[in-house]
């Protein structure tokens, strides 16, 4: 027998809880007479049918230990640091894209990103997010021609 | 003769310097992102769908077709340089190439490696030109039913036969289908698992999913793991020339590598993996000096690279025929197909000749122009290997921002990213393929279009998917496929 990983029963079940949501919701599309036979219920009837039956499949495999993380084994937990600098670049984009536009928004992001993997210059990536944030903006916004939305900066471009 | 004659129609297409353009854009764009490991070409592609609002179909395709074909030529560089493979199909090629790497032919290596996948790819370009009408031809024969079928069939092969387990492989499609079907009932105006959002009202946009699991799922896998250190990047010392020996042992494994790449990225299974096993094993049995195998051995990067490249050409050909995607980058390309409003099918080769053809003719001309940018030119492309991790990342992440910003600048889209991001990141680190996800999410509302059709015509008659002879033997491919592994391992178990 060898030992269960937590984390990876916890995946099957998120998978049957997501078969069952698929399920529910599916039982709540309103159903007109005319598409009785084959409406569209019927393919997500059968998709919330398969992630029930694929998660506890899942379960029985995790379970039994025949499943689990593959770093569970070779390497120790996850890198908590970096994986909350990286959450914060992301967390600090949705916030503020809207507010300071895209150019300073994704400033924060890159740098925040660098830092997450181990850089320890913050005040070079900023200058070098910066850069690479207006010439991108610049590139995609004016050349192709994509809005990218308005922010502080992007007013006087 | 008439194959002739269209392909000589689509040089001229191909040969317009706009269109010479695009496709150098495209290798040369597609190079630098197969080098660079942590990206790949279905992820370029999505961050680049937004030019079809700009661009015409032609030159989209043309450019999107030159990245397909130059990730596969730069991913061979990384895997020989770095041994991080920039490519999952080039997992194989850093085997011997980085082996000949530390021993001091780096530059044979590369250059077995770029002149394979040129002679592949060139042959891999002519299978299409050559196959692609018979199979048009065979497929107006078919219906909803048998359509609905053939699309079964892929989804089996690309989520259960390819990867390490079936059920956790069909766990991702079926995850992928779910999101496909995000939005509204195109046939009766229905909302379906919208849970009330507007922006979810579209449906879930290929974007987001592929930028998502692909960049950010990848950026906080690898952040999270502490696998950014430096690896060290091989000096090429030796001349790029190969010797006389080299070539001896090498084109025969270009030709076999491609023989056994075309045919099964052809098939409706796909993926560049299998080939390029396949290749190798076969090129250690067939080899003169096996004992080389495991200390660089060139056949060990000449076969599979071929293989690899010509894989990459056979995928084309169930995408332009009958609109089947079998990997995740054939599966964008298609989704830029419906937002040009192309429907593609049997009938794309008539009814956009000048598109199919000019893109099959760019391949020829692309294959050109690459086997001359990863040659003499590949001090250049060895010099964005050095770009230290923190940077590639922070920048990569920025690319995502925009490639979803971009479509409607709402910040509940990059909620929508993150998320799916997270997702990806759980599903690298207990072993879920990705790709499926994102052919689910293509071909699902493609397989619920022909499924609802066949039950339409049967007037609700679910047995018309076996009785049909042709749905049939569809349907009993897919369940062979399913099941064969299985009852193969028990048997040689009990045996």
């Amino acid at each position: 027998m060898q030992e269960r990983s937590a984390g990876a029963i916890a995946v099957a079940l998120g998978v049957v809880v997501l078969g069952i949501a698929v399920g529910y919701e599916t039982s709540q599309i309103p159903m007109s007479p005319a598409y009785a036979k084959v409406g569209p219920k019927a393919f997500p009837t059968m998709v919330a049918a398969g992630l029930i039956l694929l998660g506890l499949a899942l379960f029985l495999q995790a379970w039994t230990g025949e499943w689990k993380a593959e770093e569970e084994e070779n390497s120790g937990p996850p890198d908590w640091r970096a994986l909350g600098w990286v959450g914060f670049g992301l967390a600090v984009n949705v916030a503020l894209i809207g507010v300071l536009g895209f150019i300073l928004s994704s400033t924060v992001l890159f740098a925040s990103i660098a830092r997450g993997f181990g850089s320890r210059k913050p005040l070079r990536d900023l200058g070098i997010a910066f850069v690479f944030s207006a010439v991108c903006y610049l590139g995609f916004a004016k050349v192709l021609g994509i809005n990218m939305g308005s922010g502080i900066l992007e007013r006087f471009l | 003769m008439d194959t002739l004659a269209q392909l000589a129609n689509g040089f001229g297409v191909a040969l317009t310097p706009m269109n010479l353009v695009w496709s150098f854009t495209g290798v040369a764009l597609g190079t630098a992102i197969g080098v660079l490991p942590g990206l790949g070409p279905a992820l370029t592609i999505a961050l680049l769908l937004p030019i079809t609002y700009k661009v015409d179909a032609t030159g989209a395709f043309i450019l999107f077709a030159g990245i397909y074909y130059g990730a596969m030529y730069g991913g061979s560089t990384t895997s020989i340089l770095l041994n991080t493979p920039g490519e999952s199909a080039t997992i194989i090629t850093s085997l011997e190439g980085n082996k000949m790497a530390r021993r001091g032919r780096g530059g044979a290596a590369l250059a077995t490696a770029a002149i394979g996948s040129f002679v592949a790819g060139t042959i891999g370009t002519m299978g299409l030109t050559f196959l692609a009408p018979i199979v048009v031809d065979f497929a107006l024969k078919f219906g909803p039913a048998e359509y609905f079928s053939l699309m079964i069939l892929a989804f089996v092969t690309v989520s259960a036969v390819l990867g390490n387990s079936a059920i956790r492989g069909l766990t991702a499609l079926f995850f992928g289908i779910w999101l496909g079907l995000i939005g509204v009932d195109l046939q009766t105006g229905q909302a379906r698992f919208t849970f009330g959002v507007l922006e979810l009202l579209d449906g879930v946009n290929v974007i987001v999913v592929a930028v998502g699991l692909f960049a950010v799922g990848e950026t906080i896998h690898l952040a999270a793991r502490h696998r950014y250190g430096q690896d060290e990047i091989l000096p090429v010392k030796d001349s790029l020339w190969m010797t006389r020996e080299d070539w001896g042992r090498s084109w025969k494994a270009w030709l076999r590598g491609s023989a056994v790449g075309f045919p099964i990225g052809a098939l409706p299974a796909g993926g560049a993996e299998v080939p390029t096993f396949l290749s190798y094993y076969m090129e250690k049995k067939l080899s003169k000096k096996p004992e080389e195998f495991g200390h660089g051995a060139i056949e060990g990067v000449a076969g599979p690279e071929a293989a690899n490249n010509a894989s990459a050409a056979g995928v084309l050909v169930p995408m332009l025929t009958l609109g089947l995607p079998t990997s995740a980058t054939a599966a964008i390309m298609l989704s830029a197909f419906q937002s040009y409003g192309i429907n593609p099918g049997p009938q794309l080769l008539m009814t956009q000749s000048n598109l199919v053809w000019g893109l099959i003719a760019s391949l020829y001309i692309g294959n050109v122009m690459l086997l001359i940018l990863n040659l003499p030119l590949i001090g250049l492309w060895v010099k964005i290997l050095a770009i230290p991790a923190p940077l590639l990342y922070g920048g990569i992440l920025v690319f995502a921002t925009i490639g979803t910003y971009g479509i409607s600048q709402s910040p509940i889209d990059l909620v929508l990213l993150y998320v799916i991001g997270g997702i990806g990141f759980l599903m690298r680190k207990y072993d879920f393929p990705t790709a499926p996800v994102i052919i689910g999410l293509i071909l699902g509302p493609l397989a619920e279009q022909e499924f609802r059709r066949a039950m339409t015509i049967a007037q609700g008659d679910l047995t018309v998917l076996v009785t049909r002879p042709l749905s049939l033997t569809l349907l009993i491919l897919a369940a062979l496929a399913l099941v064969g592994p299985h009852a193969y391992r028990w048997w040689a178990k009990a045996r």
